[in-house]
């Protein structure tokens, strides 16, 4: 019964999330590509690049609505699943999610004024000028919450006296050792994404024959982003792993399996394990590597799973997810480096189709690695709700309806899930950027 | 004053202002619907329009705000309500996702769908009611604690004749605040049809929250002595909102200085909650749970302070702008469908 419980509760939570964070990530990053395109659009007088701001900002208002629905959502969970975590850690992530809230209020309102007020100010720099508070406050409620769950993987800032945190430190257990390397990440990570996606559509698109110059603006603009970012989000990707073998050894022992410590650790891609002998079968071994993810040298010694008592391993299936996420990050990486040689290179054409299709898959691909990423991470600490402190069977409800709960909140996602790319599809093709280029007079 | 004085403060401002907010933004739901159903189309959805839609997102952060706050500061909190509000908890957030999905939907097309109009129409009284479940459990007697489990008493709860009166109060709340407001928009908007409308419907649902409101405290007697007690102790509070309820429903009677009239709603809630919440004081749930035994440490609740005070130098202005922009401004106000 007890297990149960847990169980659903964890299925309910990562359900929550999971669907959560395709729009969280989407709401963080896609407000930045709509500030830039509209600055374009007024520094170079070109309504193709307003006209996109615009259209963009009509597919982000969806969006976000239901960013902000599941975010209030996860919000209560928190404290409705996992009520004991709460009461013990709420004194020391109340300051973090007390400012995320601050920093969605301020979202907010500069949303609410920016998507009603296109064409109510003389000047249209004023109107510019309101995308930037969205910009910040998106990304602080990102930086913010982040700061919670990085607490959650290193808990710093009290001490421990009697199963009690005392002597609080508010700022020392936000700024903890994750905080960094996870913030980064996740900025990072959500600006590429939110640019594959806007790439990926406007491939789509052009694809299927549209050849109009507003899409290749669209697309050249977003894949300046996805250049970026692709860069950025592998140095910090590398920061991540320096930080994980320094202060998680077994987050990432179970991610690469690896089992005992060595120096000269080999990297392994793909694989399949035995759960029972813990033997690798068609895994791909690079020697050493690992060892320079984790601290920059061939003969670093890394620690393995089997220096962990056993019942405090992290599942070991976070292997695939781990390469999920590699694998589409460096895939991301190489489209968005190809399409700039075939830009610059004057002979080669960077709208050919083949390098369109990968940019179309990009964008569902940078989503998959969002989610397998996260997968990895958090699955990575089980058993730990509060890693070394507080175990995830110790703080679940002991309310007896959550399967119930499961049921409701899945029904309701799925629904959402399915009214909005309906409701989107129906948005974007009802006025096509052709008709509205030509209803607005912009001269072709 | 202490920290958790400043603490509980802070969050009950938070809670009235969602109140008012909320009500405006719940009840238009229920009004909207009722004039599609009534096929009076035209008035009150462009209200909703070009009023609600802005400012959805700020009513919802005030209730997240009030949430995340009051574990902030009172972390036992999440223990007690944590475990005992799963179910009315989850039911609440499911509707308040399909009334938050609504506002984006609704420009393309789903406002006209009936079958969400409903929902959003229905859910608006359906929230205020699962959420006013949390003040009825405040009192007491509806949570036990065995065996390190904590229950909610739902049979109890829902035999208990005051967490109806309660719940029919927060209901015929929303409707009276939502209704006392559109009529000031309305006429502010020129749009005489929608004023008649909302004015009637102010002075119809006016009866039935005075009412109410005494049941409340008549009940209360019964199932909450002490605080009953407190209440009396403090009686100008409530005294002074009955005045300015019979200043609201006069003034709207007779169709003069209608923002007046709302401002006078606004202060009627005010020192009825302000009242209410005060006497319900130390108590955070009666009688398991006060202000002081569940505070968080100084120093978290210091810098909780600091930040709701440089949030605050922050929000005022930006909510000032974005009431100027579309509330308090008769061209955007008569402005018809020119998006």
């Amino acid at each position: 019964m007890e297990f149960d419980t847990l169980l659903l509760s964890r299925l309910l939570t990562f359900i929550t999330l999971a669907f959560h964070i395709i729009f969280a990530t989407i709401g963080v990053g896609l407000p930045l590509y709509i500030c830039l395109a509209e600055l374009i659009g007024i520094k170079r007088k070109d309504p193709y690049f307003i006209l996109l701001a615009r259209r963009w900002t009509r597919g982000y208002i969806i969006l976000v609505a239901v960013g902000v629905v599941t975010g209030t959502i996860i919000g209560l969970q928190l404290s409705l699943l996992w009520p004991s975590f709460m009461q013990k850690a709420g004194h020391l992530v109340g300051l973090p999610l007390f400012m995320e809230t601050f920093a969605f209020f301020f979202e907010a309102i500069f949303l609410g004024i920016y998507i009603y007020t296109w064409d109510r100010f003389s000047n249209p720099i004023f109107h510019w000028l309101l995308s930037i508070p969205v910009v910040i406050g998106s990304s602080a409620s990102a930086f913010f919450i982040t700061t919670v769950n990085a607490f959650m993987n290193t808990p710093r800032g009290f001490t421990l006296v009697d199963g009690s945190f005392l002597n609080v430190q508010p700022l020392v257990a936000m700024f903890n050792p994750a905080t960094p390397t996870k913030v980064a990440h996740v900025l990072t990570t959500a600006y590429l994404t939110s640019g594959f996606v806007l790439a990926s559509i406007t491939a789509y698109f052009l694809l299927k024959g549209k050849g109009h110059v507003y899409y290749k603006k669209a697309l050249h603009l977003s894949m300046i982003g996805c250049l970026v970012f692709s860069i950025f989000t592998m140095l910090n990707g590398d920061f991540a792993g320096k930080y994980l073998a320094k202060y998680q050894p077994e987050k990432l022992a179970a991610a690469e399996w690896h089992f005992e410590t060595e120096s000269r650790a080999k990297l392994l891609l793909g694989g399949i394990l035995d759960e029972e002998t813990l033997e690798v079968k068609y895994g791909i071994g690079i020697p050493a590597a690992l060892s320079i993810l984790a601290y920059n040298s061939p003969d670093a010694e890394v620690i393995g799973l089997n220096d962990f008592p056993r019942d405090l391993w992290p599942p070991l299936y976070i292997h695939y997810f781990f390469n999920i996420m590699i694998f589409s990050g460096m895939f991301l990486a190489f489209v968005a480096v190809l399409y700039f040689v075939f830009y610059y290179v004057k002979a080669l054409n960077s709208l050919h189709p083949w390098i369109l299709r990968g940019i179309f898959i990009g964008g569902p691909l940078a989503m998959l690695a969002i989610e397998s990423g996260w997968i990895m991470t958090e699955v990575g600490r089980q058993p730990w709700i509060l890693v070394g402190l507080m175990r995830t069977g110790e703080a679940v409800t002991t309310a007896g309806q959550v399967f119930e709960m499961l049921i409701l909140f899945t029904s309701l996602y799925f629904v959402l899930g399915l009214l909005v790319p309906v409701i989107l599809i129906r948005l974007f093709s009802k006025k096509s950027a052709e008709t509205e280029i030509e209803k607005r007079g912009i001269i072709l | 004053m202490s920290v958790e004085i400043i603490g509980i403060t802070v969050l009950w401002i938070f809670l009235y202002g969602y109140l008012m907010v909320a009500s405006i933004d719940f009840g238009a739901g229920f009004y909207s619907f009722y004039a599609k159903v009534t096929d009076k189309k035209h008035s009150i959805r462009v209200v909703i329009d070009r009023y609600l839609s802005p400012v959805w997102e700020v009513t919802n952060v005030f209730l997240v705000f009030f949430f995340v706050g009051l574990i902030g500061f009172f972390p036992d909190t999440a223990y007690y309500y944590g475990t005992a509000l799963l179910v009315p908890g989850s039911i609440a957030l499911v509707l308040l996702a399909i009334r938050g999905s609504f506002y984006a939907f609704a420009n393309y097309g789903v406002r006209e769908n009936s079958i969400y109009l409903f929902l959003y129409g229905v859910s608006g009284l359906f929230i205020p009611a699962s959420l006013s479940i949390v003040l009825t459990i405040s009192e007491g007697g509806f949570i036990v604690e065995e065996g390190g489990h904590v229950h909610l008493l739902f049979s109890e709860l829902f035999s208990s004749t005051y967490s109806w009166i309660v719940v029919l109060l927060s209901i015929v709340s929303v409707l009276f605040i939502s209704a006392s407001f559109l009529t000031y928009y309305a006429q502010r908007a020129e749009d005489n049809d929608a004023f008649q409308l909302m004015r009637k419907a102010t002075l119809i649902w006016s009866g039935p929250t005075i009412l109410l409101s005494f049941l409340v405290f008549l009940t209360l007697r019964t199932h909450n002595l002490e605080h009953f007690l407190a209440m009396v102790g403090e009686f100008h509070f409530f005294a002074l909102s009955l005045i300015f309820f019979i200043g609201a429903v006069w003034l709207i009677y007779k169709q003069r200085y209608l923002g007046t009239a709302f401002i006078f709603v606004a202060l009627q809630y005010g020192f009825a909650f302000f009242g209410y919440g005060y006497t319900h004081l130390p108590y955070i749930l009666y009688p398991k749970l006060t202000i002081y035994e569940s505070i968080t440490g100084d120093e978290m609740g210091i810098s909780l302070i600091i930040a709701f005070i440089s949030g605050l130098i922050l929000l005022i202005p930006s909510l000032f702008m974005l009431f100027r922009l579309f509330i308090f401004n008769a061209d955007y106000t008569k402005a018809q469908g020119n998006k």
